[in-house]
């Protein structure tokens, strides 16, 4: 704390005022609505956008805080149905080795494949483009969570669960006694790694499914030609996704245990 | 009847024998310590008494009932203290105590916690994670733990090797206290003579291994309480002691001299130190 930090603080102030100041000196010069947009003309698009981010003109004209809200929305049904399924998919397996070793490889194959590649088969059969996004942000967030999951219920210390035979604990308490709060450091690293992946695949699935959503919004501006307001949802995306990251970075600091 | 029957217990993992054929008895109440080269299969034993591990030949049975599997009737202080580090020290021993009673509600599960952590000392750290607590006080706990749920049998894998000179007096004292208001029948395991011979009514020594056998088991006539001072000067006390130590050094089977000589200076093996 105290001059280290502050020399940090310092530094990157100064290495965003640069970058800004680059950018700005980079387009000085291009007349207004041609070349891209400068960071005062981004942020004079934000203060307009930010006055009223939850208007709604109908379907192709919503404000930039509706259209986060309905990805958020979609995000949170997709994950927590993921996270869910992994933890409880992943407990399984990581209790019973040999179920864990035949699954592997399947879950290896899956795992590589992009959430987006299963939108076509996903729109095939449900025929709802909406539920089809939170099936892409569903595929996104499971693999990472579930072999973080089973990889942290495989090495739990032999120790514990001696005990936990010892006193004849129950298969419920055992779990949430035992193995959950055991297992919860990489389970929590799972879900960090789950939501970022889920955040990322969220903006390509609304740009393919349209209506509503941010990757939406950014596709509409691009056609329209908003660059300004494409460059504005860039930054709120990449906010948005640090504080979904720092959410979930207090909870591993509240799980986190040491021997 | 013996209350607690090694009976002809054999063990091996994929064909190495760790030990066969240990055979004896433990009384109710008695206090009983194995004293063996590292090795020897006595962390193996003990896991089978307390149903962690299977024999491969043989069986063990307490007070009538053949052990197939971990009961209530046997709790394990460990070497490494196993306390769940996500909990408390009381909430580790809450575990247990409401693992013994589910029966009893939140109050009374907490006052008799309260009274094992009272009772070895731990009263104001009830609140701490054990990665906050010494060795000393971590196995505190684990004492705790296993005489909150008033088991039968103690079993006790070498339960203060992890904890220095100095507390480990300390500590001794304390399970003997408890010992004597509670009169568990106790398995040890240990690598300490002195400790064997202060604790013990009977020291069960085991040849080396693998293929291990039970050499013999002395009773250790020197009447309780006993006490660290009074020990050192009592003829009984040098006879065993000595007796335990040749035992030890000639199934080391021509060990390096040096260790020889630590091993009678300090009273503890020296091909154990490492572990
Ligand atoms: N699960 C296991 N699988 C294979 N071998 C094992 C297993 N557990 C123990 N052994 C082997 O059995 C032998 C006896 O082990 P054990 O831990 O019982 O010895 P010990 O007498 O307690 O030794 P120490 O004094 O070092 O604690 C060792 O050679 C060990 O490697
Ligand atoms: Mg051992």
């Amino acid at each position: 704390m105290g001059r280290e930090r502050l020399r940090v603080v310092c530094y990157s102030v100064l290495i965003g005022a640069t970058l800004l100041a680059l950018w700005q000196a980079s387009v000085a010069g291009t007349p207004a609505g041609k070349g891209l947009p400068g960071p005062v003309a981004v942020a004079r698009a934000a203060g307009e956008m930010l006055a009223n981010p939850f208007y709604s003109n109908g379907p192709n004209d919503k404000g930039i805080g509706l259209q986060l809200l309905a990805s958020l929305g979609r995000l949170a049904v997709g994950y927590a149905v993921a996270s869910v399924v992994a933890i409880a998919l992943g407990v399984v397996l990581g209790l019973s080795p040999a179920l864990y070793r035949a699954v592997n490889p399947y879950i290896q194959i899956l795992k590589p494949i992009s959430p987006l590649a299963w939108m076509p088969l996903f729109l095939y059969t449900i025929r709802d483009s909406g539920w089809a996004a939170v099936l892409v942000i569903f595929m996104s967030s499971l693999w990472p969570t579930l072999a973080n999951t089973a990889f942290g219920v495989v090495n739990i210390k032999r120790d514990y669960l001696h005990v936990a035979a010892i006193l004849q604990l129950s298969w419920w308490r055992r779990l949430l006694q035992v193995v959950l709060p055991a297992a919860a450091p990489a389970i929590v690293a799972g879900l960090r790694i789950s939501i970022g992946s889920a955040w990322v695949a969220i903006v390509a699935a609304e740009m393919l499914i349209g209506g509503t959503g941010i990757g939406y919004f950014v596709w509409n501006e691009w056609n329209n030609l908003a660059l300004t307001s494409v460059i504005f949802a860039i930054i709120a995306i990449g906010l948005i996704g640090v504080l979904l990251d720092a959410g979930l970075g207090r909870l591993s600091r509240r799980l986190a245990w040491s021997e | 009847m013996r209350f607690l029957d090694i009976d002809h217990v054999s063990k091996d993992f994929g064909g190495v024998s760790v030990f066969t054929d240990v055979a004896f008895g433990i009384a109710e109440g008695e206090f009983v310590t194995m004293i063996g080269h590292s090795g020897c299969g006595k962390s193996t034993l003990l896991n089978i008494i307390a149903g962690l591990e299977r024999p491969s030949a043989g069986g063990v049975v307490l007070s009538g009932r053949e052990i197939t599997g971990p009961g209530m009737d046997r709790m394990v202080v460990f070497q490494n203290f196993s306390l769940m580090p996500w909990m408390t020290v009381f909430d580790n021993v809450r575990l247990a105590v409401r693992a013994a009673h589910p029966d009893w509600g939140r109050r009374r599960v907490a006052e008799w916690v309260q009274r094992y952590v009272d009772m070895v000392g731990l009263t104001g750290a009830e609140t701490k994670r054990p990665a906050a607590l010494s060795g000393g006080m971590r196995q505190r706990v684990g004492l705790a733990r296993a005489f909150s749920t008033e088991p039968k049998v103690l079993l006790l894998d070498e339960p203060f090797a992890q904890i220095d000179a100095l507390t480990r007096g300390v500590i001794q004292d304390e399970l003997v206290r408890m010992w004597s208001a509670s009169r568990n029948t106790v398995f040890m395991v240990t690598h300490d003579v002195d400790e064997a011979i202060l604790l013990s009514d009977r020291i069960a020594l085991m040849t080396k291994g693998p293929g291990a056998r039970l050499a013999e088991i002395i009773p250790v006539k020197i009447p309780r309480p006993r006490t660290r001072a009074e020990l050192i000067d009592d003829p009984e006390y040098l006879r065993l002691r000595n007796h335990i130590l040749h035992f030890l050094v000639e199934a080391a089977q021509r060990p390096a001299a040096a260790e020889v000589e630590i091993a009678a200076s300090t009273g503890r093996l020296p091909s154990l130190a490492t572990d």
